[in-house]
């Protein structure tokens, strides 16, 4: 099972701590050759989850806190209809929900510089698109496979980019998009233009080579990249624990030297709080930080998964205590933010996604004389 | 008696070196281990040891001696008291068979050079090597966004020195040296491209560029397609590719034809310096990803050269390299020398043999080759490389498809054995394409 729920993963790990520190005491009683790590190079590896753990939370303005929670709710509202859709046979192929991880995407994205930072994704990538404020209906257009989507028609659910959103996709091979990522930052490195690259990445993905390559280059050449492990629970039907060896992503860096942050990602200020300190650390060209995003995904890895690798009890669970919309919604009601304010968020959205469906439904499929276009830019 | 110390091929590919020092002189005692000489290869400069002791009797080659054939005899050594055993014949004495392509091509091969060069355009010798360089460091001059990764490109000069003194002029910025992790920087680079940059991706050989294969396939061909052509991904992936010497089978592979079936890539595999140079430059500014082939047993060939301020080619455009009425010879990359002797030895029997160089693989110069069929009525293809779809397989495919009424034979194609590369010499040389092949199908062809 996931860890997603901070309280629950801090107690599993402050034990197996313990656990580890008792062994390393013990281990340098008996052995005289065991070697303690300079205890600077230590701190600068864990400074940052120590900042992190000192102070959680954004403290986020009522409107700011209003925004998130209606960028959420979008993403939540747009995801279950394009399951519809899906149901309906007007979305084929794979279709892979973000529905749980809204928190993810919005807490980030929200901290970014949208002037000049980059971001790029895995195929499960329309909350992302969404939470970059790029317009509802050409992504749903997109997943339906006509013109007016954001890939004319060609790239599909897992193939969506917006180079004016500095949103580089989109991508189908699992883990690609993180030495991908990096080059984004090195060529914010290299043109000198401040931008960082905000790589996510599943906790599947985590265990491709290509993934600790490029830590290594990452670091090695203090690229600017966060490094986001959006760890659900599950690469398609395998639990973490049965897939990984090392469970807690956020210290794959470590052999690196990339700094790791152990972050709630159910709680969207608790992901923005965490991503202004990595943004920071990042910006003053300190090189990659490796963020470990504890998230749960509510639906199955694609469509056509029925996810009979987990009990309905446990979805259930995640859905009813650690919900990041639920949550948000109750902190907006304890702040003296009236229901109907909400309840009419709530409707805009509805119809905005609804909008949004129609357009998809109607719009004229590709000419066919798109088939010929874009496979390379110039004539030969 | 006298042991006899030959000039050592100091790399797998070496032919001939320069004796650039004697360490040592005549009458000089040596023991084992000691340094004799330094050698200058087209790669880097070695030092020489003594294997045997002895006193030096006679150093028969001087030093600053330029091109001294790898087998040469440079000087002997008495051994002292008991006579050492004289070294067993090596068969590095014996002329390679690579030896004569070392020479600058003959002019007359050149004739039908590309007419968009101006009369009167001095032409210069260099080599295969020098072009690539030239051409990588004319355009990082004059595109900021232009740099190179790759394992070794930087302070070691390049592993097999195609990226000699980029460092110096460009800096570390410009010209980085990356780990040994194909996977990750071909993925690095592809970003960096989607980025906005313009890079060149080395590998030290296109063999290790099968651990990348998914970056150069499936990110950076196909993102612009997908992406409604937002997206763009201007790369170059370029290396040595195909059979180098005695390196065996994991070390010695053309896939050319893995990357000519993809679409969304341009692939270019050129055989002289003056397309090395101007395709380069040509893919370098292309928007276009491109995987440009090289060939390591062609880096160190000399070819003229127009000097000319900014010699780009047309990529997709291949050549007529010499004329000739009774049969097509296709070919590209190291197969074009070949088919060119082929051709030479072919007139001397009566048979006048058009070669084409393809130059670009994809897209495939469909007219140039037809145009050919249909004045010679008869091709072979010539391909180092294996047989079963290969590049051959395509350019038979299209003269069956579009060039069937002007055959009057059918096409035949000349290539490797379908076998893993041994690394026996004589098993590599029954494995490998040559000259005698070629001969033997252009005449088939002409039912002679």
């Amino acid at each position: 099972m996931a860890k997603p729920a901070r309280s629950r993963a801090a107690a599993a790990k402050s034990g197996a701590d313990t656990e580890n520190s008792a062994e390393n005491s013990s281990a340098s009683a008996e052995t005289p050759f065991a070697l303690a790590e300079p205890p600077e190079n230590d701190f600068a590896l864990r400074s940052l989850q120590e900042a992190h753990g000192a102070d959680r939370r954004y403290k986020a303005s009522d409107e700011e806190l209003l925004t998130f929670y209606e960028q959420m709710l979008l993403i939540r509202r747009f995801e279950e209809r394009a399951g519809q859709l899906y149901g309906l046979g007007l979305i084929g192929g794979f279709c892979h929900l973000y529905i749980g991880q809204e928190a993810v995407a919005v807490g980030l994205q929200s901290a970014l510089d949208n002037g000049k930072d980059s971001v790029v994704t895995s195929y499960r990538d329309h909350g992302h698109m969404l939470a970059y404020g790029i317009d509802p209906r050409v992504i749903m257009a997109e997943l339906t496979g006509r013109h007016s989507g954001i890939s004319k028609g060609k790239g599909g659910s897992m193939h969506m980019f917006s180079v004016d959103h500095r949103f580089y996709g989109g991508h189908g091979i699992v883990g690609a998009q993180v030495p991908i990522g990096a080059g984004l930052a090195f060529a914010h490195k290299y043109r000198k233009d401040g931008g960082v690259c905000v790589a996510y990445f599943g906790d599947g993905a985590a265990n491709q080579g290509q993934v600790y390559e490029t830590f290594n280059m990452a670091s090695l050449w203090k690229l600017p990249i966060i490094l986001v492990v959006e760890n659900n629970g599950y690469a398609m039907g395998t639990a973490v624990r049965r897939g990984s060896a090392e469970t807690e992503f956020y210290r794959r860096g470590t052999a690196f030297r990339i700094p790791g942050m152990d972050v709630d990602g159910m709680d969207v200020l608790e992901v923005r709080q965490a991503a202004e300190i990595a943004l920071d650390f990042v910006r003053k060209g300190n090189g990659p930080v490796l963020m470990e995003l504890n998230t749960y995904r509510y639906r199955g890895h694609s469509m056509s998964d029925p996810a009979k690798y987990r009990s309905r009890e446990e979805v259930q669970e995640m859905r009813e205590k650690h919900d990041p919309i639920e949550g948000a919604r109750k902190e907006l009601i304890a702040r003296g933010i009236p229901e109907d304010r909400l309840r009419d968020i709530d409707k805009a959205i509805r119809a905005q996604v609804a909008e949004a469906a129609d357009f998809a439904e109607n719009s004229p499929e590709p000419e066919l004389a798109e088939l010929y276009t874009d496979v390379l830019v110039e004539r030969y | 008696m006298a042991i006899e110390l030959r000039m050592p091929a100091l790399s797998p590919t070496m032919e001939q070196g320069k004796l650039a020092r004697w360490l040592i002189k005549e009458g000089d005692a040596v023991r084992s281990g000691d340094i004799l000489a330094e050698i200058e290869t087209d790669k880097a400069t070695m030092e020489f040891e003594a294997v045997d002791e002895g006193r030096i009797t006679a150093i028969t080659v001087p030093e600053g001696s330029d091109n001294v054939p790898v087998g040469t005899v440079i000087a002997l050594i008495e051994g002292e008291g008991e006579a050492s055993s004289k070294p067993a014949a090596s068969p590095l004495s014996a002329p390679t068979k690579a030896g004569a392509q070392a020479e600058t091509e003959a002019p007359a091969a050149m004739a039908a050079r590309a007419p968009h060069i101006p009369a009167g355009t001095n032409m210069k010798t260099v080599t295969v090597r020098e072009a690539l360089r030239d051409a990588m460091a004319e355009e990082m001059r004059r595109d900021s966004r232009v740099f190179i990764m790759g394992e070794e490109v930087a302070q070691y000069q390049g592993a097999y020195k195609v990226t000699q003194g980029l460092l110096e002029e460009f800096g570390p910025e410009r010209v980085i040296d990356t780990p040994i992790t194909e996977y990750g920087f071909a993925g690095i680079g592809t970003g960096a491209a989607m980025g906005g940059l313009r890079p060149i991706v080395e590998f030290m050989t296109f063999n290790f560029a099968m651990q990348a294969i998914d970056h150069i396939i499936n990110s950076a061909a196909k993102t612009n397609y997908m992406s409604g052509g937002q997206m763009r991904c201007p790369i170059v992936f370029r290396g040595p590719n195909g059979a180098a010497a005695r390196v065996a089978a994991q070390h010695s592979q053309n896939y050319a034809p893995w990357y000519a079936g993809v679409p969304g890539l341009v692939v270019i595999a050129p055989y002289d310096a003056a397309d090395a140079k101007g395709l380069l430059k040509a893919a370098i500014r292309s928007d276009d990803p491109v995987v440009f082939l090289e060939n390591e047993l062609v880096y160190g060939r000399g070819f003229e050269l127009p000097e000319l301020d900014d010699h780009v080619l047309p990529i997709g455009k291949a050549r007529i390299v010499r004329e000739g009425r009774d049969a097509t010879i296709v070919s590209y990359s190291i197969g074009v020398g070949l088919a060119l002797e082929a051709a030479e030895r072919l007139a001397g029997e009566g048979i006048d043999a058009e070669v084409v160089d393809l130059r670009t693989l994809r897209p495939l110069d469909h007219d140039t080759i037809l145009a050919s069929l249909r004045k010679t009525n008869r091709l072979v293809v010539a391909e180092e490389g294996f047989p079963a779809c290969s590049i051959a397989s395509e350019v038979i495919a299209v003269c069956m498809e579009k060039g069937f009424d002007d055959l009057d034979a059918p096409v035949l194609r000349v290539c490797n054995e379908d076998v893993p590369l041994p690394y026996a010499a004589n098993l590599e040389k029954a494995a490998l394409i040559d000259t005698d092949r070629i001969v033997a199908a252009v005449k088939q062809v002409c039912y002679r």
